[in-house]
């Protein structure tokens, strides 16, 4: 009975994206193993690319598992980075520009959920709002690329190049050298935000007013919850966890530029809904957008890896997975219904 | 304050822009009674409620509760919780992806020492609440996979466990079969033992006499009296309520009598079902000839309608409409047979709010046209100022949006849609539901003026006396499945007799 | 009190919203041309100009704004009735618009062709296909909306997310250029009138008839209002819908083939980047609630010119491109703000303290 309840048709959506995953990787491993694919590094190495996208897709499964949307997060990033890369170009230290941009983040969310929460605007067209000014702004301050290097930080460069090297899984390559795998302080960012919002989702009352709110506003609404501060919460963590994805996505680039993490969102969206986030709200969990960022790297990695295909394959087979995955979610909802 | 008198309200008047919706209205309510607030649409007994609950502010007047020093006034709802007023209303307002536990405690969590939520406390505690209330339910499953009348249930045990001095319970009723409704006043009475003040609010009467001990009154937003339910026998509080007296509606009976039945057949369903919700059934229905469904909420009687029209698109079995073989998929096929159905739930699936009375009675008979039909626009006021005049509905204007209306006119102006496209068979489910006394008459007459011009009807309510007035046959229904016909001996008794079925004998 | 009630009747036109804001945009053009010393109606004047390649033609602020305004325009009218018939948006249109140019240009120049002056097949196979190329996408996105019942901004993302890249793999990664004088009709000018304009206008000419003689305007109002009660009211609700983004696509690839015409060349990564936002942007400017039920067209059309009027004074103010967006941003902001309901209630309890306060 215990175990029958447990498998309802989200636990079932979750099990095909780890399952997805799994066959993508394995598929990956055997078909380019020639070319490294099965090493370690390689899955590290996604997740070091990916490090910035998991600390955003985690703010948007909050967001979207209050039934809301936030498309602001792509310029966010790029007007983030464009503060850290000129701040520093200015001679500004690291830790205070990485201080500013999260409270930039923090005044930014705040806004928005604002006037998703209080005003009650539609949370697309506040965000669509959102991802007009920080693009605009990040022209604003500055219309070309600045880049960040040795000298311009020597602190921020040195984050960027650290390597954290794993004791396991190491390989020797065509010159006999072992080769220890090894990831960035980004990824280690990135699973703490990973398992901090697995946790504030789960086990405290501001994750639980997220669902409940998702499930149906008005009747938390009717239990008391404050919804518009809810509301302007998830805005909140929604940016403010951005920001920090900024500072991950900026260690990999090391740059400014106004085209910046353009579609960024669109990439965190697709995550979340390939891991069994609800766009309606109320179901979904951090653990799954994890395995959708997870699967969304490894399909460009294996395009990189093949190196023949265009380079628009990532795109339009992520796109492929998101059509099969949100058909899958109407079609559960459809039987349900059914049943009902 | 008097003794044993949790709440009282003084004088609350309320205005909308142009309507007085409540005018120096009193209203008390003892300690462990059940106290019925009776009135038509538009009585103002939401309106006394809301204000009640901190939802709607009221101009004038005191609200006291016992144990409060001074008035209390409420801002949200939230804050009448905190001082012990909960309300659970028809429709559920509780989180159906959270579990029955969370819903139970959300807002209110017991935490531990990390500042997380006690998961174990709650659960316990919650099964232990649902236990004392005699709820049988798993407290960590979702809610979305009970019934209504238990979610209903698990948000009064909410309200129960808050503390609550008052509790008020808004037309729960409405959406629960017998069975359920029994349950609902068993825990209710529990409520009462308990010392908890109830409102209960509700359309059926004899719910009313079921479980409450005090009557209060409204009508037009001014109170009419607070009397012991001994005092106040049905026809008295139904003259309170209307503030009229109701020959007319004994009337009815009479022409129906008269009416010449012709023995073609209109409508004959063999062996038609709905996958899940009805069971294969026969059905005949003559030109002139109004059948009644009687059944149970959930019996199928709705269904039966919804099939036969092509609102659920039937599973199995065959219809012939007038004769011929048919085949529908969906309701425009039905129209296109001359069908026409006013469903149930005449917000979802009636009325189009934000469209003039113009639209939503031209619609069906624009979209029998089809869209490059047009009806032009002269033609549509034509027909809207002629059904607008037939079944009097009350509007400032044929352009006037049909939300801006009282629930017994939008109901008129869906009535309306369909008599517009001339139907021969037209399915009334619930026509008369959560509408007054006067309108209700209205459309009983009318039902039985259409029987006369040889349309047939398939009638369906829950007040078999209103079915017993218009009614030439009534089929009975009985969990999905079609368990008899009566066409004489139609008598309140006999109805209910075989609605029950055969362990009422017993 | 006459005064006041006249007020409150402008108000309450539909139109006032995008009206007022179009007004507001050519006086700010009106006080910067008088600030630099110009002729301070030199925003309304329409002068006929000898150009090398086009010949004679119509040249003005007002002709720029309604030729560069097309695609929005033409755009606008298939997101508003999708925005009225399901409560959501159509965030592909801008993605499709590229595919359907790129697509055109592929039929014109041939796969993997980079640049031609000679056309691989005639004009209106490329232009038809790419046409019908949009519909299609229109079709897809209707599918997953009306029949598989999804949210509307989650079925688009896909198209929007794959179409532009699907464009890239049909071009061949490349750019691809039509030179040829033909091509280029579509986005520069017939006799002294840009083509776009007219293309716009038949657009909106041939759906203000539609809506007007046949009863699709009061389906698509119908069906967004109350979807279900449509549908026992004898509406195929799932077919109006899936209509009404079929209608979007088409006007997706229309537009697609006037900004690929413009520029004689299928860019994928730039035609119609952020169009979407612009025709969501006119719709909401017009007026209309992006919750769905009525909608009003010619609001949305005026919306979607106000919002180019705005691009060009914002450019003529000599704000760079890339910044523009800091500004769209801040007046979408402010106009929804207005409208949201909070807001509106708080302005009528003042009125109504006022008014009480009066009689006091």
């Amino acid at each position: 009975m215990q175990g029958k309840r447990k498998m309802n048709g989200h636990t079932i959506l979750l099990l095909i994206t780890v399952g997805l995953f799994i066959v993508l990787y394995a598929g990956g491993c055997i078909a380019y193993g020639s070319k490294g694919f099965s090493h370690l590094q390689t899955f590290l190495n996604i997740l070091i690319t990916n490090a910035g996208l998991i600390c955003v897709t985690c703010g948007l499964t909050i967001v979207m598992l209050t039934a809301g949307i936030d498309i602001s997060v792509g310029a966010l990033i790029a007007m983030d980075c464009m503060i850290l890369a000129v701040g520093m170009r200015s001679g500004m230290n690291a830790v205070v520009m990485v201080l500013i941009v999260l409270v930039i983040g923090i005044a930014f969310g705040t806004f928005q959920g604002f006037l998703v929460g209080y005003l009650q605007i539609q949370p697309f067209i506040v965000t669509m709002a959102g991802m007009f000014f920080c693009r605009g702004m990040t022209a604003v301050i500055c219309t070309e690329q600045v880049s960040i290097t040795q000298q311009t930080s020597a602190l921020f460069y040195a984050w960027a190049n650290a390597k954290i090297n794993i004791p396991f899984g190491g390989y020797i390559n065509n010159k006999g050298k072992y080769m220890t795998p090894y990831i960035r302080p980004s990824v280690v960012i990135a699973l703490l935000i990973l398992v901090f919002t697995f946790i504030m989702l789960r086990h405290t009352k501001l994750g639980r007013s997220f669902y409940a709110i998702g499930g149906s506003e008005q009747s938390a609404a009717m239990m008391g919850l404050n919804t518009k501060k809810v509301k302007m919460r998830a805005y909140m963590l929604s940016s403010i966890l951005c920001s920090i994805g900024a500072v991950c996505y900026c260690l990999n680039t090391m740059a400014g530029s106004v085209s910046q993490a353009l579609g960024l969102e669109m990439d965190a969206i697709s995550s979340s809904v390939i891991g069994g986030t609800l766009l309606t709200g109320g179901v979904g969990n951090v653990i799954g957008s994890f395995f959708g960022v997870l699967i969304n790297g490894t399909i460009s990695s294996i395009v990189k890896t093949n190196g023949k295909l265009a380079s628009s394959w990532p795109n339009i087979l992520t796109a492929a997975l998101l059509f099969v995955f949100i058909v899958i979610q109407s079609v559960f909802a459809m039987l349900r219904n059914r049943r009902k | 304050m008097e003794d044993n008198v949790v709440l009282t309200a003084r004088g609350i008047t309320m205005t909308f822009p142009g309507v007085k919706a409540l005018e120096n209205v009193d209203f008390t309510l003892r300690k462990g009674e059940i106290h019925a607030l009776m009135g038509e649409n538009g009585a103002g007994k939401s309106t006394l409620i809301k204000c009640l609950t901190g939802i709607n502010d009221f101009e004038a007047g005191e609200i006291r509760l016992e144990g409060i020093s001074g008035p209390v006034k409420n801002h949200s709802t939230k804050d009448a919780q905190d001082i012990g007023i909960s309300t659970v209303y028809q429709e559920v307002n509780l989180c159906p992806n959270l579990s029955v536990a969370e819903n139970l405690f959300i807002g209110r969590e017991p935490m531990t020492k990390f500042h997380t939520i006690d998961r174990k406390t709650y659960n316990t505690r919650s099964q232990k609440i649902m236990d004392e209330l005699g709820i049988s339910v798993d407290v960590t499953q979702n809610l979305e996979n009970y019934s209504l009348a238990i979610q209903q249930m698990v948000a009064i045990a909410r309200a129960v466990d808050m503390d609550c001095k008052v509790l008020i319970l808004d037309e729960p009723t409405s959406s629960l079969d017998d069975e359920e409704v029994e349950k609902l006043f068993v825990l209710m009475r529990r409520l009462k033992d308990k010392g908890v003040g109830i409102v209960f609010v509700t359309h059926f009467l004899e719910q009313v006499y079921a479980v409450c001990d005090r009557i209060t009154v409204l009508r037009d937003g001014r109170l009419v009296g607070e009397y012991p339910i001994a005092d106040l026998p049905r026809v008295k509080l139904v003259a309170a309520m209307m503030g009229k007296n109701l020959d007319d509606l004994a009337e009815i009976q009479k022409e129906t009598e008269e009416n010449v039945r012709n023995n073609d057949l209109e409508i004959s369903a063999r062996g038609l079902s709905h996958a899940g919700t009805v069971k294969p059934f026969d059905l005949d229905i003559h030109k002139g000839e109004v059948v009644g469904i009687a059944g149970l909420l959930g019996s199928g009687r709705s269904e039966l309608a919804r099939a036969i029209y092509g609102a659920d698109k039937a599973s199995t079995g065959t219809l012939a409409v007038d004769g011929k073989q048919v085949k529908i998929n969906q309701p425009i096929d039905a129209m296109n047979l001359g069908m026409g159905m006013l469903p149930d739930d005449r917000k979802a699936e009636g009325i189009i709010g934000d469209l003039s009375v113009r639209e939503n009675i031209i619609l069906a008979l624009q979209a029998k046209r089809g869209m490059f039909r047009q009806l032009s626009r002269a033609k549509q006021e034509e027909i809207a100022d002629r059904y607008i005049d037939l079944v009097q509905i009350k509007t400032a204007s044929r352009e006037t949006l049909v939300k801006q209306l009282s629930g017994g006119n939008q109901q008129k102006v869906i009535l309306a849609r369909w008599l517009a496209t001339d139907p021969d068979f037209l399915i009334l489910d619930e026509p008369t539901r959560g509408i007054d006394v006067g309108t209700k008459s209205e459309i009983q007459k009318l039902i039985v003026k259409l029987a006369g011009e040889g349309k047939s009807i398939l009638f369906i309510s829950s007040e078999i006396a209103e079915m017993l007035r218009t009614c030439n046959r009534m089929a009975i229904m009985r969990d999905g499945q079609k368990v008899g016909e009566l066409d004489h001996d139609l008598t309140q008794e006999n109805v209910m007799k075989a609605i029950a079925g055969g362990e009422a004998h017993e | 009190m006459n005064k006041n009630s006249t007020w409150a009747r402008i108000k309450a036109w539909p139109l006032f919203l995008p009206v007022l804001s179009l007004i507001l945009v050519m006086a700010v053009n009106i006080v910067h041309d008088v600030y630099i010393g110009a002729n301070p109606f030199s925003f309304f004047m329409i002068t006929l100009r000898e150009t090398t390649g086009n010949g004679t033609i119509l040249y003005g602020r007002i002709i720029d704004i309604l030729n560069r305004g097309s695609e929005v325009a033409i755009l606008a009218i298939g997101m508003t009735l999708v925005v009225s018939s399901s409560a959501g948006t159509d965030i592909s249109v801008g993605s499709v618009m590229s595919l359907c140019a790129s697509f055109c240009c592929m039929l014109l120049a041939g796969y993997g062709v980079s640049s031609t002056s000679e056309l691989a097949r005639p004009l209106f196979v490329g232009v038809l296909g790419g046409i019908l190329l949009g519909v299609l996408c229109g079709m897809f996105n209707g599918t997953l909306v009306a029949y598989f019942r999804i949210q509307p901004m989650v079925a688009t993302l896909i198209l929007f997310s794959a179409a532009r890249a699907i464009g890239l793999l049909l071009c061949n990664d490349l750019i691809v250029y039509v030179r040829n004088g033909t091509f280029g009709i579509f986005g520069s000018y017939l006799g002294i009138i840009p083509t776009p304009v007219i293309i716009a206008a038949v657009c909106i000419a041939v759906v203000a008839v539609l809506l007007k003689k046949t009863a699709l305007g009061m389906y698509i109002q119908s069906v967004g209002i109350n979807d279900k009660a449509s549908r026992i009211a004898g509406l195929n609700s799932r077919r109006i819908i899936f209509l009404t983004y079929t209608i979007c696509g088409l006007f997706a690839g229309i537009a697609g083939i006037v900004a690929s015409s413009r520029i004689t060349s299928a860019d994928s990564n730039n035609i119609g980047l952020y169009f979407e936002m612009d025709a969501i942007l006119a719709v909401a400017l017009g007026g209309n609630s992006l919750g769905g039920g009525k909608f009003n067209l010619a609001g949305s059309i005026i919306g979607a010119y106000t919002i180019q009027a705005i691009t060009t004074t914002l450019y003529a103010l000599g704000v760079a491109s890339t910044q523009a967006p800091v500004f769209k941003a801040i007046i979408v902001i402010i106009i929804v703000s207005i409208q949201s309901e909070p807001v509106k209630n708080w302005f009528k309890k003042r009125n109504l303290a006022k008014q009480t306060k009066g009689v006091a």
